[in-house]
């Protein structure tokens, strides 16, 4: 296997992976479906049960020992993600339990002030996280949900936005993904930020592919809020984080109501507890948020900025091996340049279902469907697509086990199907 | 079983050249079924007489499991009773649940048989039902009447 640096260790990584060691089928497993959920290494697993059996006790409002352990262990959790994505302080980061809630608790809040008239940005490679809470604001306010659309390299069409006027006094709010989950493409959020602040607009990032892979700075992003999760950077399910300004978060209305997000309760009415309590209603995640600050705590070690390189390095080796092969149509841009480690693409004679399945009995474990991206499937006028995702743990030769199955597949199904004519 | 053999030849026959495809006229009912977590889909149309199944037409996308099930499905209950149709789904529902454990019975399921083997894959049985589901929405919808037996 190789490495991509020499002070980048991927054996010692890959041993820190309990399930990398595992077969598949009788296969060794090839986890290339790391856009979807990442694999945990030792140190989360077992922070999460030690979490469990030494200190496990509800947060904020257990007035004894373990009450105070839990609590201290929750907003450190809190102090090491704000520290991770270097936000201002850790009353920015709010702890949600996936992307989702977090893009629902950003479009809910954000939404409150919408007018018929308003008018609220997405683009169409959006994953449904970062679409759907918003087609929902919109439906509850009247204002207009309108979207980028993307050129034939996947990039988002800057100059179309540019002719029609996309941004302008009427958008209230723009929200994107940083890093698409499908086509890759990193998109240029600093620059439309400026441009969406210029008219006063609030600028959401969808973080949950960017975040995990590349180093985050809030401030150099420009956006107002960013939402990511947990599972895909190492840590547990059921943790995710909606980062946003002081100043914004402060005046927004809250999301959830019940315990934990008020100040005080009366018959008839109530005042909320400060940021970023006002946003967290009941029992948090909290053996959830410790194991993504172990995560968090991981990442580091290993250095965001060496990850990136390495994802990097991988990506490109995909995207150069897959090129090779002529039934595979990557979709995406296909230089690893502003782009991230989702590859998706296509096989000629093989649907994706088919081809997932055939490559899991080889013990490559890859996604197959529109990846929760279905608008951005029927603008490529496909209706699925499989995808092959490597993360930190990845390694060259599990790209080219990757090549092999697909040479198998394809000869395989298409061979099969064209015997029977 | 190992996947080369759950692509059977029947199963990739059908995928080949489907049987009763298109969209056809008349028809008394046409649904949309999709499967949401995957992107499979079926538009599909049904033409009764009284009780029986005049005709079953279809167009969909999808890989080679739900096409091919939407083929042998139109095979199996074209010319049939409503009551007869729905018995069959049942029994071929009976097969998908069964995780490769039930002897089908070819007499009764016919090509359909080729599909015991996807059983033992859960994430497929669903590409494998969604034609089925989309004609019992489709009977209902054309106004025949049968119990709701799941």
């Amino acid at each position: 296997m190789n490495s991509t640096s020499d002070d980048y260790d991927i054996e010692t990584i890959r041993r820190d992976f309990p399930i990398l060691s595992r077969q598949v089928h009788g296969h060794p497993l090839v986890y290339l479906d790391s856009s979807n959920t990442s694999q945990k290494p030792r140190v989360v697993i077992d922070a999460i049960s030690d979490h469990y059996a030494q200190h496990n006790a509800n947060v904020a409002r257990a007035m004894h020992e373990l009450g105070a352990e839990a609590t201290a262990a929750y907003e450190g959790a809190r102090a090491k993600v704000a520290h991770f994505v270097a936000a201002a302080e850790p009353a920015e980061i709010v702890f949600t339990k996936n992307s989702s809630e977090a893009l629902n608790l950003a479009a809910h809040t954000l939404g409150a002030s919408l007018r018929p008239g308003d008018e609220v940005v997405v683009s169409v490679l959006e994953h449904h996280s970062n679409l759907v809470p918003w087609q929902l604001a919109c439906q509850r306010t009247g204002a207009t949900l309108r979207w980028f659309d993307i050129t034939p390299q996947g990039r988002l069409d800057l100059e179309a936005a540019e002719r029609e006027g996309l941004i302008n006094e009427h958008t209230k709010v723009v929200s994107l993904a940083w890093v698409s989950n499908v086509l890759g493409t990193v998109n240029p959020l600093r620059r439309i930020a400026e441009q969406a602040h210029a008219y006063g607009a609030v600028v959401v990032a969808d973080g949950s592919q960017g975040v995990p892979h590349l180093p985050t700075d809030v401030g150099t992003l420009g956006v107002d809020m960013l939402a990511f999760t947990g599972h895909k950077m190492c840590g547990p399910t059921g943790i995710g984080v909606l980062w946003g300004r002081r100043a914004l978060l402060d005046e927004l209305p809250p999301f959830l109501g019940g315990g934990e997000m008020i100040g005080e309760v009366r018959m008839e009415g109530s005042t909320w507890a400060e940021i970023p309590h006002k946003f967290e209603a009941g029992t948090p995640p909290i053996a959830q948020a410790v194991g993504l600050g172990v995560a968090v705590d991981y990442l580091e070690t290993i250095g965001m900025g060496a990850i990136a390189r390495h994802d990097h390095q991988i990506t490109a080796h995909m995207l150069e091996a897959l090129g090779e092969l002529d039934f595979v149509h990557v979709m995406g841009p296909d230089k690893p340049v502003d782009r991230g480690s989702a590859v998706s693409f296509t096989v000629d004679g093989v649907h994706p279902h088919d081809l997932m399945q055939l490559l899991d009995s080889r013990g490559v474990a890859v996604r197959g469907g529109h990846h929760c991206a279905e608008p951005l499937h029927r603008r490529l006028s496909i209706s699925s697509s499989a995808r092959a995702s490597g993360y930190l743990y990845s390694t060259d030769s599990e790209v080219d086990a990757l090549c092999e199955a697909l040479t198998w597949a394809h000869a395989f199904f298409t061979g099969r199907v064209a015997a029977r004519a | 079983m190992n996947v080369e053999e759950m692509y059977q030849d029947i199963i990739l026959d059908h995928y080949r050249e489907k049987h009763h495809a298109g969209l056809r006229e008349p028809y008394g009912a046409q649904v949309h079924h999709v499967n949401p977590s995957c992107g499979d889909e079926i538009t599909l149309r049904v033409d009764l007489d009284g009780s029986t199944i005049r005709d079953v037409s279809y167009e969909g996308e999808g890989c080679s499991i739900s096409q091919a099930s939407s083929s042998v499905m139109t095979d199996l209950v074209i010319g049939r009773s409503v009551g007869d149709a729905m018995s069959l789904f049942a029994e071929f529902t009976t097969m998908m649940e069964s995780q490769g454990r039930i002897e089908p019975d070819e007499e009764r399921l016919e090509d359909g048989i080729a599909f015991a083997g996807v059983s033992q894959f859960p994430a497929r049985v669903k590409c494998a039902m969604l034609s089925w589901s989309a004609l019992r929405d489709a009977l209902a919808r054309a106004g025949a009447t049968f119990e709701e037996s799941r």
